[in-house]
């Protein structure tokens, strides 16, 4: 009695020992590091490591390049010649790395193999900036509804059908004709080119034609997750500039994005450079406006008037040729005759509307229109439903003579200097968000405060810990040690699990987390030994007296124990952050204190007392 | 014991809840001074950058002032942290900000309603399955007294105004969970009694199971306090409102467990057949009754 077989005994010591394996990681401290990312979230090729392999070699010959997903990482012992490299690196190798110090867990090679990391600090332990991120979606969908007016107007000027007006209707467009024939021509036409809409004709009381496009509820959908993921990848680019090191950005949500950003104090310029949310676009400059009506505002139907840096009026026409989501890549550099230019790439779509657009344009000059959205400051709390309102401030960076007919590649030259190129690629790689963002929570902790909330944690679960050690063998003796052992074991055996999981945080509720299940992977204990207690009272031989204890206790343990993951997953569903944390720990702690306090101890109790007579248990 | 329950309700109606950042929105800054540092200074320097009625406090020590403020509606966010940090950076150069929060209105709005949810949630979620288990005024009885703790914790941070935040609700329903178990343990007996006990009545069988179970119920929620504790002494001011929940928590819980959860069934005229399937099957303890019986 009282015997697990073998292959039971193996399996426990196995987990354990698994369990002990990746806890490992987190008693390797951080070695200082340099870590080199390609601007832009580009990865890094092997081509770029051994170029940045050369870079490095005459500043410090000890220095290894490691290479892993797209990025390259470079230890160091001492900071001095950290930052000698970097300095290095930073000079040699231009504009398309993002060099940036930063500390890498000092793991050894073959922990790293299998898998093994340290624990992911939260901010609230390592200190940071973390930022909640609201994407205006009226104004995303009111981009999108203009780009298909455009869309409207060229589809039938190709099919050569008149239309009277075209005008966006909140989130639908209405088409108006002259006469029934012509809107039945449209409507084929429509209705085959724009599937995501439901297309209705009608003739109205007033004797107009109409036909009305309202954009059907998952294509509404699919498109609110899209500008979601376009913000996400351009925020996370310009985090990218940041330098940050193991940044995260995340969709939260229908419509919003976490941004943290560890070990960043400067929230000030971190907003700036998140928030810039600009756009641009292309457009045509009416060279024939009389520029000294347009100051004042005279302009014909089709143009409007913008300014330049400099305040001077530029009329341009209202149809956009391109915007700026079009754009892959800019980049400054020298021309032939060595003047500063700026090289613009395309994706496809955008470069056969620029190659149909510019070919019939040629010698006229085309403006690069910078859109910027301020958040505007209202009277009105109930308008909007209290969101924030933008303001669109519009500026032309750059006016530019169409010299031939272009294509997916061409280039902006006739720049002032190298620093305006710089600039204006700058600006173009921006990249354009589709839709205006707003901080709506922001939180800093600094890094001396995140220093004190691990040495708070850690103390506590200490103490706590000893105090129930010494409480367990006063009253239960070597059963006591035996729970202690137990103990001992899940607080392994949940770092263990915690640094497995790939995207765990722990946080400082994480480790209030840890130590709640410490104490309560003690009730399970306390449970199965006051049963065995209860049974050796009422008259029963040690062995069964310990077999009915355990098998007795465990309906009881499992019971409760269940309840608990219950309402530990609800706290997972609904909670953020830190909440978030401290609820994955408190579930996978119970996992492992019920597979600690019921088949571990057991196995080290089957192991002193099973199989053999016993006078008397000490518990 | 529904005295005191209808004493918190009390508090909890008249006093209200101190809701924190987190429900209410706004901005919290901790500044960290090399010296002691005079708050009306701090106060008139705020008002200089135009950011007015601000709760300013010492917090541990005098070195160290914590600036609270609700944001006027039009304010732009970005410029508000940047304001505090001048207008705390003007009384003393070297002041070092520690932490800054910024919550906008509506995220508190939305944080304060899954909040509630999540409560009704765990409630539902544990009355289903207590009730699979068990029987429904078996799982009426828990969740009653479940409702209990969480009143008292929160007539508890109504009585001393300790602010309610994101942290304090997780420790609001691990207690909800935690304090599930000692309920469990008892009802367990409850049940086990039920079948090997064939002729005594209800009460006396109720009362024969929770005074069997009583060291057991005290030494767990024992040992759990004692974890509790350290981390309410050591865990510092971030957590200290999460323990605090945890610690009052933990105590009601047990007291609830032993006087509360296994009234109501009896109230609500709960007998043997409810907690015993009709089938009849093997059962471990059906051979216990004559021991048992000379042992008491």
């Amino acid at each position: 009695m009282n015997k697990y077989p073998l292959w039971g005994n193996l399996l426990i010591v196995f987990i354990l020992c698994m369990g002990a394996l990746y806890a490992l990681p987190n008693l390797y401290g951080e070695d200082l590091a340099i870590q080199i990312n390609g601007a832009r979230g580009i990865a890094l090729t092997q081509k770029e490591i051994t170029q940045i392999d050369e870079v490095v070699k005459p500043v410090c010959n000890t220095c290894n390049v490691e290479f892993e997903n797209g990025q390259a990482l470079i230890r160091f012992k001492d900071n001095d010649t950290r930052l000698k490299v970097k300095d290095t690196l930073s000079k040699n190798l231009g504009d398309n790395f993002i060099v940036a110090l930063n500390l890498a867990a000092a793991t050894p090679n073959w922990l790293r193999q299998i898998g093994g990391r340290p624990l992911k600090l939260g901010l609230d332990l390592r200190g940071g900036l973390h930022f909640l991120m609201e994407i205006d979606m009226a104004e995303a969908i009111k981009k999108i509804i203009n780009q298909d007016i455009q869309e409207i107007r060229t589809e039938l000027r190709q099919e050569k059908i008149r239309l009277s007006n075209v005008h966006a209707n909140g989130e639908t467009i209405e088409v108006a004709f002259r006469d029934a024939n012509t809107m039945n021509q449209a409507y084929d036409v429509l209705s085959k080119k724009f599937t995501n809409k439901v297309v209705t004709q009608e003739e109205k009381n007033n004797g107009a034609f109409v036909i009305t496009l309202t954009i059907k509820p998952e294509a509404l959908r699919d498109l609110k997750t899209s500008a979601v993921e376009q913000n996400i990848n351009i925020i996370r680019n310009r985090v990218n500039e940041l330098g940050v090191a193991e940044p995260l950005v995340q969709r939260q949500g229908a419509d919003r994005i976490i941004v943290e950003l560890p070990g960043i104090e400067d929230s000030a310029r971190a907003k700036e450079i998140l928030g810039a949310t600009a756009t641009l676009e292309f457009r045509l400059v009416d060279a024939s406006a009389d520029i000294q009506s347009a100051a004042s505002g005279i302009v014909a139907s089709g143009d409007e008037v913008l300014t330049d840096r400099d305040g001077r009026p530029v009329v341009v026409s209202k149809r956009v040729i391109l915007t700026g989501d079009h754009i892959i890549d800019a980049k400054s550099g020298m021309d032939e005759n060595s003047r500063p230019e700026v090289n613009i790439s395309l994706d496809a779509l955008g470069g056969s509307i620029i190659s149909d657009f510019t070919r019939d344009h040629i010698g006229s000059a085309m403006a690069t229109n910078f859109i910027e959205y301020k958040v505007v400051e209202s009277d009105d709390k109930t308008a909007n439903n209290g969101k924030p309102k933008f303001k669109k401030v519009e500026q032309i960076i750059n006016v530019a003579t169409i010299q031939s007919r272009l294509g997916t590649k061409f280039r902006i030259t006739g720049l002032d200097s190298t620093s305006e190129a710089h600039n204006l690629a700058l600006l173009l790689r921006a990249g354009a968000l589709i839709a205006p963002i707003q901080i709506v929570e922001e939180r800093n902790i600094g890094p001396s405060l995140g220093q004190q909330n691990i040495t708070n944690g850690i103390n506590a679960m200490l103490y706590g810990m000893i105090a129930l050690a010494i409480f367990m063998i006063i009253y239960y003796r070597v059963m006591g040690i035996i729970a202690n052992l137990a103990l001992l074991f899940n607080f392994v055996l949940l770092v263990g699990l915690m640094s497995m999981i790939p995207g765990a945080t722990m946080t400082l509720p994480g480790i209030a987390g840890i130590v709640l299940t410490i104490g309560m992977a003690v009730d399970a204990n306390v449970l199965i030994y006051e049963r065995i207690r209860e049974e050796i009272r009422a008259g029963r031989g040690i062995q069964q007296a310990i077999h009915l204890g355990y098998e007795r206790a465990f309906a009881t343990i499992f019971d409760s124990n269940l309840t608990t993951f219950f309402v530990a997953f609800i706290l997972f569903m609904v909670g953020t952050g830190a909440v978030k944390g401290f609820a994955l720990v408190l579930m996978i702690g119970l996992f492992s204190s019920v597979f600690t306090s019921v088949y571990a101890c057991r196995a080290i109790v089957n192991f002193l007392y099973g199989g053999r007579s016993v006078k008397k248990l000490s518990i | 014991m529904s005295r005191r329950c209808v004493l918190f309700h009390f508090l909890l109606a008249t006093n209200g809840l101190n809701w924190g950042l987190d429900f209410t929105g706004g901005v919290v800054v901790e500044v960290g001074y090399p010296s002691d540092v005079d708050l009306n200074k701090v106060r008139s320097s705020l008002e200089e950058q135009g950011i007015s009625g601000a709760v300013v406090q010492h917090f541990g020590t005098s070195r160290d002032v914590s600036i609270r403020f609700q944001p006027k509606e039009d304010a732009s966010q970005a410029e508000l942290t940047e304001k505090v940090r001048l207008a705390c950076l003007k009384v003393n150069d070297n002041a070092q900000i520690s932490r800054s929060e910024f919550v906008g209105p509506a995220v508190g709005e939305e944080l304060a309603t899954s909040g509630i949810v999540a409560i009704v949630a765990s409630l539902v979620v544990i009355l289903l399955y207590i009730a699979f288990r068990f029987d429904w005024r078996m799982a009426t009885g828990a969740v009653i007294s479940l409702a209990y703790d969480v009143i008292v914790v929160l007539g508890f941070f109504s009585f001393l105004q300790i602010e309610y935040d994101l942290t304090v609700l997780a420790a609001v329903l691990t207690v909800v969970g935690y304090s599930l178990n000692d309920k469990i343990v008892v009802f367990d007996r409850i049940r086990e009694n039920a079948r090997r006990l064939h002729k005594m009545p209800m009460v006396d069988l109720f009362n024969l199971s929770i005074t069997e179970t009583l060291s057991r119920t005290i030494i767990t929620s024992g040992t759990t306090l004692i974890t509790v504790l350290s981390l309410l002494i050591f865990g510092g001011e971030m957590i200290y409102g999460f323990s605090l929940t945890l610690f009052i928590g933990i105590v009601f819980g047990t007291i609830s467990s032993i006087y509360v959860a296994s009234t109501w069934p009896l109230l609500l005229k709960i007998s043997r057949e409810n907690l015993i399937p009709m089938e009849i099957k093997k059962d471990i303890g059906e051979d216990d009754e004559a021991t048992y019986g000379l042992n008491r």
